[in-house]
């Protein structure tokens, strides 16, 4: 035990270590899978936000092209049209003589194509004025020329006042745009270069930013690659217009999509390192953002101008980017989660798994202890109890007063209840523990249900129940199996039955399934095919008898009152199709009472141990409910089925179903012992007639007619009987033919008071007629004590019930005054009852040489007494030595009987030694007669001394052991007779020759 | 007269044994081994016990006082003196060895040396019994005897 446990506590220690690193693996697996779904998310986000940032600056470098496209164009057109504007001028104002232009028409001009340079605040004419012409040309103008501070110009090489001036503009009239720092250089670019030319910006007067464009007016027209000089030369005047590029850019920008998200800037880059702003604020946003940069081409060489565009907002992360990425994870954690629940799960199961596992060993070790528990308990209190019930026995031998007798008989009573009760408990742990073999021998089911019958006949007889049995003639006389549980199930079952019955009947009945079931079935069906001859006695008696039943109380299971039974008898009377040849034969037993039934809420616990209905059922009846049981048990090892109908006070019906194999009589080997008692045949070719208005019962006491070859016939009442005696009735009863019943048999229940006398005189009447030449002879049938009977109605002899065949047959022995030939089997070697079994053990040993070996002087002389007592040759030794020196081959014992425990060497040593011996001697008479052919097979056979062990304490051991060293079996000590008798048997029945 | 009461005596006598347990069905049916060709066979057989079991006695009394205690070969003693008991049916002398083996199984010297003065005083008492028992039966004279094994 101790080693058990430390074991266990090992293995727990173990298994915690085991489970710690589980623990520890599962932690470091969740914490990485947590990490990789980590991982894979931030992966995932960042991608999705790559992508997005991708796509908007794809989407910021398209607008901004777009839009500085779009400007470009823009001014572009602007310019161009300023340029249309400036050969306008240098057509009509400097070819026409005189100029055809003048202020208003310029204006009224430049007002409506207006549109056509959106971009152009206003446009506006300066002229060149050298300073030589500058008083011609003020007189000329009636204005002195100005500054743009509207100061009168300061002495200058050269002016240009504006003459011409679009009307928003007009304020410039008359100003030197040459006195302004911006627009000199610009003019001076201008005219060098033939160009539109652009001033870097600057706060315009309308207080935008603006640039200001400047465009040359030639009066000749030059050549593209003319010399500079010759562009100055040739310049007549500057056509000069205010780009309002902030409301320009913003017009155009309204214009388009996605104006609201976008920032754009435009710059002068023509100092590249400090650009100045042209359009949009200058604060930079907060934070940077990506960008794009577009080069704008305005048609000035030497300005650079770019635009710079932004988005307002820092490009938002796309929802997408985090629920994708969220969902990916989410699943991925479910999965995880899944993974490691299941993996719990499992874990968990298999955990469980185990300790089921151990729990189910536990149980079983459990359960087979207790089995053997009970077996060796019910063993240990069955040997004193046997010695209780022995000493009662021999108590009871003694001469014992009235009251001491009485104490003694009551003790032993409760002796064997008790035995009885062991024995079933022992059945059971034996059937639970599958220990139970069963036997299969031929047996003779009537022979067995009439045992049960006499043995619960007493019973029966004193609570006034009917009891019979009935087999149906179908059912084979000879069976194999086993007679002992049949016997069992059936006594219990009956037992129950008339325990719980107190008026009515407890009636058995043995049939064939298949009939059993094709009456069961054709029962639906109206009957019709009754048999012919009960049918006028069925309607005279009807009226009487409420229920067809064995005894007149109803039964629980219908299936067994007279018109069910009429009809199984029906389907054996006319030959049913039915395997007559199949090994295997079904039958079904029921056990019909009129007891207490069982109630409705215990019925389904009827077939459990030690269950029965309710407390009180136990506290009026007794008993411990093992019985059924058992019983189950015993029908299910038999392949067979048991069930019940019961009715609470009106009574049960049990039915079971048994598998047994069919024997022929003939096929019976001789040497098994067959327990068959055969009934007399003396009565072969009788007849009888029966009195009974009860059809069950008279089938019954038919059934037992018939037996012992009588046959009967069944009328309804006395009246009718001494009719068909005296043959008035005229009606012949077919199945005796001419022949004259010679007994008359009479239910005690149909004897009327007055009858004896009636029936006497009508016999002696008979008889004086001599219309018969035998006096039947009157028999009753009563359940009652025959000798109080037979005294109050004077009839020749009284049957007592419950009926069965042997007893029958004394009966009518005695009364018709047949001699009862002697044991009709004595030829039965086999048999082991009585003295025809010391007999034969006489006969065994008789003249055999045996050796007898115990160290123990008086065993020893107690053994050979009973071996020579039985006509044995015997020889004593005392140790084993001895023996091995005295079986050296050639010996002439038949067989040997051996102590197990001896000094020196004991009986299993021996026994070794001695068939080792044997071996040896065989074998080299198998050498020398190899020539010799057949015959050496037989000598070598020869040697082999049979060896039974002598041991106090016949236990399984032991005889495993027994065999294990070559012996044969073993004896006990001191002698059994009917156990030696066996051992020995089979030994000395086979070398029987001399 | 006299005759016919020593009958009686020697029937009531062995009623007696068996009644108070002494002895078992063993001993009839050595009584029934007894016929013509070996008269005295129980009494053969009854004092080849005694003088063996004396023998057995002195062994076991020597293997109870030895030090250290063979439990072993106490059992085995026992064993043999249980196996002859039961021989001739000396029932009580039988019971006792088996509570003595059962001392010997628990190694209860105190035990088995308790046993062992009971074996010795069962020994006895049977021993006185059956010498008187025997003596009567010789006076009955052996045709009776025979007579009154048949219980």
């Amino acid at each position: 035990m101790g080693v058990g446990r430390g074991g266990g506590g090992g293995g727990e220690a173990a298994v915690r270590k085991r489970w710690r690193v589980k623990v520890r693996l599962s932690t470091a697996a969740v914490v990485v899978w947590v990490l990789a779904s980590a991982a894979l998310w931030a992966g995932l986000h960042w991608r999705f936000r790559r992508a997005a940032l991708h796509k908007a600056e794809e989407g910021l470098v398209c607008m901004c092209e777009e839009r500085a496209r779009m400007l470009q164009d823009q001014f572009a057109v602007s310019v161009n049209h300023v340029h249309a504007l400036a050969i306008l001028i240098a057509t009509f104002h400097y070819d026409k003589l005189p100029p055809a232009l003048d202020q208003d028409t310029f204006a009224a001009y430049a007002a409506r194509t207006s549109f056509e340079r959106p971009l152009l605040s206003g446009v506006a004419y300066a002229r060149r004025v050298v300073h030589a012409d500058r008083e011609n040309f003020e007189r000329q103008q009636g204005w002195i020329i100005k500054t743009m501070k509207h100061e009168p110009s300061p002495v200058q090489d050269e002016y240009a006042p504006v003459i011409y001036s679009q009307e928003t503009i007009s304020y410039i009239e008359g100003l030197d745009v040459m006195s302004g720092e911006e627009d000199r250089e610009n003019i001076l670019r201008a005219r060098a270069t033939g160009k539109a030319v652009l001033t870097r910006p600057f706060r315009l007067m309308s207080n935008h930013l603006g640039v200001v464009l400047t465009f040359p007016v030639y009066l000749v027209d030059l050549p593209e690659d003319a010399k500079v000089e010759d562009r100055v030369a040739a310049t007549a005047g500057y056509l000069g217009g205010a780009f309002d590029v902030e409301s320009l850019v913003e017009n155009l920008l309204r214009q388009l999509a996605g104006n609201q998200e976008l920032v754009v800037n435009v710059y002068d880059a023509t100092n590249h390192s400090n650009p100045l702003v042209m359009y949009g604020s200058e604060i930079p946003l907060g934070t940077p953002s990506p960008s794009h940069t577009c080069m704008l081409d305005f048609g000035d060489p030497i300005r650079k101008h770019h635009m710079i565009c932004r988005y307002r907002n820092r490009p938002h992360v796309p929802w997408s980017a985090i629920t994708t990425s969220s969902g990916v994870f989410i699943i991925c954690m479910l999965v995880g989660y899944i993974v490691y629940a299941a993996w719990s799960r499992y874990d968990n199961v298999k955990e469980d798994c185990r300790k089921m596992e151990e729990l189910k060993k536990r149980a079983e070790a459990a359960d087979i202890a207790k089995s053997q528990f009970l077996a060796t308990v019910s063993h240990e209190i069955r040997t004193p109890m046997n010695g209780v019930l022995g000493m009662l026995d021999m108590l009871l031998d003694t001469e014992l007063k009235a009251t001491q007798r009485d104490y003694a008989q009551t003790a032993q009573i409760c002796g064997k209840a008790l035995i009885s009760l062991i024995n079933e408990v022992l059945d059971r742990a034996k059937i639970e523990a599958g220990k139970l073999d069963l036997e299969s021998v031929p047996f003779d089911l009537r022979t067995i249900l009439d045992d049960v019958i006499s043995l619960f006949s007493s019973k029966s007889r004193e609570k006034g129940i009917e009891l019979a049995v009935y087999v149906s003639e179908k059912v084979p006389e000879i069976l194999l199996g086993d007679p002992g549980r049949f016997r069992q199930i059936i006594t219990n079952l009956v037992g129950n039955s008339i325990k719980f019955t107190e008026r009515g009947h407890v009636f058995v009945q043995v049939h064939l399934a298949d009939h059993s079931n094709l009456a069961t079935e054709a029962k639906i069906e109206p009957v019709a095919n009754g048999m012919n001859g009960h049918k006028d006695e069925a309607s005279a008696i009807s009226t009487s008898i409420s229920q067809n039943t064995l005894s007149g109380f109803e039964a629980a299971d219908s299936r067994n009152n007279w018109d069910n039974f009429k009809l199984l008898l029906s389907y054996e009377t006319n030959e049913m199709p039915y395997e007559i040849d199949s090994e295997k034969v079904t039958l079904v037993v029921s056990v019909e009472d009129t007891g207490i039934g069982i109630p409705l809420h215990a019925q389904c616990r009827a077939f459990t141990p030690f269950m029965q209905a309710d407390s009180s059922t136990s506290r009026n009846y007794g008993g411990t409910g093992i019985g059924l049981s058992i019983s189950k048990c015993l029908v299910e090892i038999m392949g067979g089925q048991i069930n019940f109908v019961s009715r609470p006070l009106v009574g049960s019906t049990f039915t079971f179903t048994a598998v047994l194999q069919r024997c022929e009589k003939n096929a019976i080997s001789d040497n098994k012992p067959v327990l068959l008692h055969p009934l007399p045949s003396s009565f072969k070719g009788f007849s009888a007639l029966l009195v009974d208005k009860r059809h069950v019962r008279a089938i019954v006491t038919k059934y037992h007619l018939q037996r012992l070859g009588i046959a009967s016939e069944v009328v309804g009442t006395i009246e009718l009987a001494l009719s068909v005696l005296s043959g008035r009735n005229g009606s012949s009863l077919t199945s005796m033919g001419n022949k004259q019943p010679c007994m008359l048999l009479i239910e005690s229940d149909s004897w009327g008071s007055q009858m004896d006398v009636s029936l006497h005189a009508t016999l002696q009447e008979m008889q004086q007629n001599d219309r018969t030449h035998l006096l039947p002879k009157v028999f009753l049938l009563s359940a009652a004590e025959s000798d109080k009977v037979k005294t109050i109605y004077s009839v020749d002899s009284v049957i007592t019930k419950p009926l069965k065949a042997s007893a029958l047959a004394a009966c009518l022995f005695q009364a018709l005054g047949i001699t009862q030939p002697s044991n009709e089997n004595h030829n039965d070697s086999g048999s082991l009852h009585g003295r025809g079994g010391s007999g034969s053990l006489h006969g065994l040993l008789l003249g055999k040489n045996i050796l007898v070996v115990d160290d123990n002087k008086v065993n020893l002389r107690v053994a050979a007494g009973t071996l020579k007592k039985y006509g044995a040759k015997v020889e004593c030794l005392e140790s084993g030595k001895d023996a091995l020196t005295l079986l050296q081959v050639p010996h002439k014992f038949d067989l040997c009987l051996m102590d197990i425990q001896m000094p020196e060497m004991d009986g299993f040593e021996a026994t070794r030694q001695i068939r080792a011996m044997e071996g040896k001697a065989n074998e080299q008479a198998d050498d020398g007669d190899d020539d010799s052919g057949s015959e050496s097979t037989v000598k070598t056979a020869k040697w082999h001394l049979p060896i039974l062990a002598m041991t106090a304490d016949v236990i399984q051991a032991t005889h495993e052991e027994c065999t294990k060293c070559g012996m044969d079996g073993y004896v006990s000590k001191p002698f059994e007779e009917k156990q030696l008798f066996q051992a020995v048997q089979k030994f000395l029945d086979a070398s029987m020759p001399s | 007269m006299e005759y016919s009461n020593l009958r009686r005596q020697t029937i009531f006598m062995k009623k007696n044994l068996f009644d108070q347990g002494f002895l078992d069905e063993q001993f009839n049916q050595l009584e029934e081994l007894q016929d013509e060709s070996s008269p005295n066979f129980v009494e053969e057989v009854v004092d080849l016990f005694f003088k063996d079991s004396s023998r057995l006695l002195t062994n076991i009394e020597q293997a109870i006082d030895k030090y250290p205690q063979d439990f072993y070969r106490l059992d085995s003693l026992v064993h043999q003196f249980k196996g002859s008991g039961s021989s001739i049916g000396a029932l009580r002398v039988k019971n006792e060895c088996s509570v003595f083996k059962a001392h010997c199984n628990d190694r209860s010297l105190e035990g088995c040396r308790r046993s062992f003065q009971k074996i010795k005083r069962e020994h006895a008492t049977l021993k006185q019994k059956l010498e008187s028992y025997f003596q009567l039966l010789r006076q009955v004279g052996p045709r009776e005897h025979a007579v009154s094994s048949r219980k």
